[in-house]
């Protein structure tokens, strides 16, 4: 079980309902439906990924979200999860959008940007960075959207989301207390707990 | 009550032996339909009723102690129960999915009990306009009821009961057997865990019933038919039914599929001629065959016509034609799914124009609004509509996997 899918666990309450965008092999939903009875389903557009959660039981839907989540109605879910998968989205705002519309709240994971790595690598190579963590070239990868976690920060209150919760882990998924202080300097993965805020 | 008779031959090891070497390794080899009679009275849609009827069925693979790993699958416009095997040494056509049907294979029946029949109205050996009519003593003809989709699940409910089996572990079925598939998860979700639609749609559209109804007026119009009552007269409006095979066998397939099938001959030359190989290597200037595919429209046509009954044909299209099962819930087919708290897996295939890949991701949508748990996979094949009788790699390993799942899970339950 990879460390930032039980971070994210442990935000999911038992018996509710889960749809997770780009869930990948299914991987999550498989230990969720197990650990916590919650009904799940997927989106996916790989056929070997689609294949694996076909392979474990969990519910798949082919489509690719760049197209939209029209065929889901408002409040079906009770939580709308999206890990990993935000940075390789043409419109990630508007899939945010459509993210707390469908669910009660929203779970976000992404690479951190800002992280001093990052900022590193571009200030003294004066390349974009190229890491074991994420190993594509600039012209090939399918990560066409990066932020930071200020960039997060601002779309969030742009959009009036509420933050629930942020953390922010290291590759290995480590949180600590200088992490908890600079987030956006030490933090790899950025996990976000959204929810739309209450019309006053 | 089980028909044990349609497991391929078990007598002997030598005729196991001749078997294997006459049929395929992943066949059910060798089977036997067997007639069920119902003296039931059976309420039709239609207001009309049968006071009795006969079902023809097949049936492969062992059903276990518990009765809990028994598969309906469900025939299309011109399937029957004939689903997989051969009914004879001779015999080199195999059934309609046997694709899908046989040891190893998706329906595997070294794990499933599968049940196919053929439905009533159908012309196989159930109930139909060939059949005789046991109130007259004459054929029913044109005068056998119009069968809707939820009168042959009505049917099929008592074909189970007759079998012993509570629930299925799944129904399945493509096109016109996708809507059977949809009817059981509206009418009798308490008795299906998995319902499996493949290349099928919520209902008709007006081009698809247009397709419909210039299969049935070449039926109709041919001199042959009588009135439907071609039967008594000792004849068949075959070059109706040739037609009406021509213009449906057009929709099964798709451009892309027909320009592969009709345009070999020329490839080296550059790359494609649409399609267009000529039967003799040259143009005749006359109204008889030019092009291959002609020819083979002509083929496909007066074989099926050879074969199958032109008043079943009408009941078919008709079937398909009305069934639509968002009627009872004002037009809202998410409400139709309120109940149906079986597990769904929807497949559609890319070059398929008959029921596209929309048609079954409104299925999806509608499913996914009244709460259910559904899977949809889009397989990009060439094959258009007929891709669901194929050996299509991404749809064969997908159906595999996910009926290996089913089975795991009956393997636990029993356990």
């Amino acid at each position: 079980m990879r460390p930032d899918l039980q971070i994210i666990a442990r935000l999911i309450d038992p018996g509710t309902r889960v749809l997770d965008l780009g869930c990948g092999d299914g991987s999550l939903l498989d230990f969720l439906q197990e650990q916590k009875s919650v009904s799940g389903l997927g989106l996916e557009i790989d056929p070997d990924n689609i294949e694996s959660c076909l392979d474990k039981g969990v519910d798949v839907i082919e489509q690719n979200l760049d197209s939209g989540l029209d065929n889901f109605r408002s409040a079906s879910f009770d939580t709308v999860l999206l890990a990993q998968t935000i940075q390789a989205l043409t419109r990630p705002d508007l899939l945010l959008d459509e993210m707390l519309r469908i669910g009660q709240t929203g779970i976000v994971t992404f690479p951190n940007f800002g992280n001093w790595k990052s900022r590193v690598y571009l200030a003294s190579k004066g390349r974009m960075p190229v890491s074991k963590f994420i190993p594509y070239e600039w012209y090939n990868t399918p990560n066409i959207h990066f932020c930071t976690v200020k960039d997060f920060d601002e779309l969030c209150r742009q959009k009036s989301f509420q933050i629930l919760g942020r953390t922010v882990v290291d590759s290995e998924h480590q949180g600590n207390w200088a992490m908890r202080h600079w987030p956006n300097f030490l933090g790899e993965i950025a996990i976000y707990h959204l929810t739309r805020r209450e019309e006053a | 009550m089980r028909n044990r008779n349609s497991d391929g031959p078990k007598e002997s090891g030598e005729s196991r032996l001749k078997m294997s070497k006459k049929f395929p390794e992943n066949s059910v080899g060798l089977v036997k339909p067997q007639s069920y009679h119902f003296d039931q009275t059976l309420e039709l849609r239609s207001g009309e009723s049968l006071s009795e009827f006969e079902l023809m069925v097949e049936t492969y693979g062992e059903l276990n102690a518990e009765g809990s790993n028994a598969i309906l699958v469900c025939h299309a416009l011109s399937g029957d129960h004939h689903a997989a095997g051969f009914h004879s040494e001779e015999d080199d056509k195999p059934g309609w999915w046997e694709t899908c049907i046989g040891p190893g294979k998706p329906f595997d029946t070294n794990k499933f009990f599968v049940v196919s029949l053929n439905n009533l109205g159908g012309c196989a050996g159930s109930s139909g306009p060939n059949t005789i009519n046991p109130q007259s003593g004459k054929y029913y003809g044109p005068d056998f009821p119009v069968v809707t989709v939820r009168d042959w699940v009505n049917s099929q409910v008592m074909l189970m009961d007759r079998l012993g089996i509570r629930k299925w572990a799944a129904v399945a079925g493509g096109s016109l057997g996708g809507m059977q598939v949809l009817r059981w998860a509206i009418s009798y979700p308490e008795r299906l865990d998995y319902a499996i639609c493949i290349a099928a749609a919520p209902k008709l559209s007006a081009q698809n019933i247009a397709f419909n109804e210039v299969a049935r007026q070449s039926i109709i119009s041919d001199p042959n038919f009588h009135d439907g009552h071609y039967l008594e007269k000792g004849t068949s409006p075959q070059q109706g039914l040739t037609l009406a095979r021509m213009v449906g066998h057009i929709t099964y397939l798709s451009e892309n599929a027909m320009r592969a099938k009709f345009g070999k001959a020329v490839k080296e030359l550059n790359g494609t001629n649409f399609g267009r190989d000529l039967r003799t290597g040259k143009l005749n200037f006359g109204f008889n065959v030019d092009f291959q595919v002609e020819s083979y429209l002509r083929y496909q046509g007066e074989r099926f016509s050879k074969n199958f009954d032109a008043n079943t044909y009408l009941l078919m299209t008709k079937a398909l034609d009305y069934f639509d099962p968002s009627v009872d819930f004002q037009g809202d087919l998410s409400n139709a799914f309120t109940n149906s708290d079986c597990r769904f897996l929807l497949m559609s295939f890319s070059t398929d124009w008959r029921f596209p890949p929309e048609r079954s991701r409104e299925l999806v949508e509608n499913l996914l609004s009244a709460g259910r748990r559904v899977s949809y996979l889009e397989i990009e094949a060439d094959e258009g509509h007929d891709a669901f009788l194929l050996p299509v790699p991404r749809y064969i390993k997908a159906l595999s996997l996910y009926m290996d799942k089913i089975h795991r899970e009956i393997t636990r339950h029993a356990a």
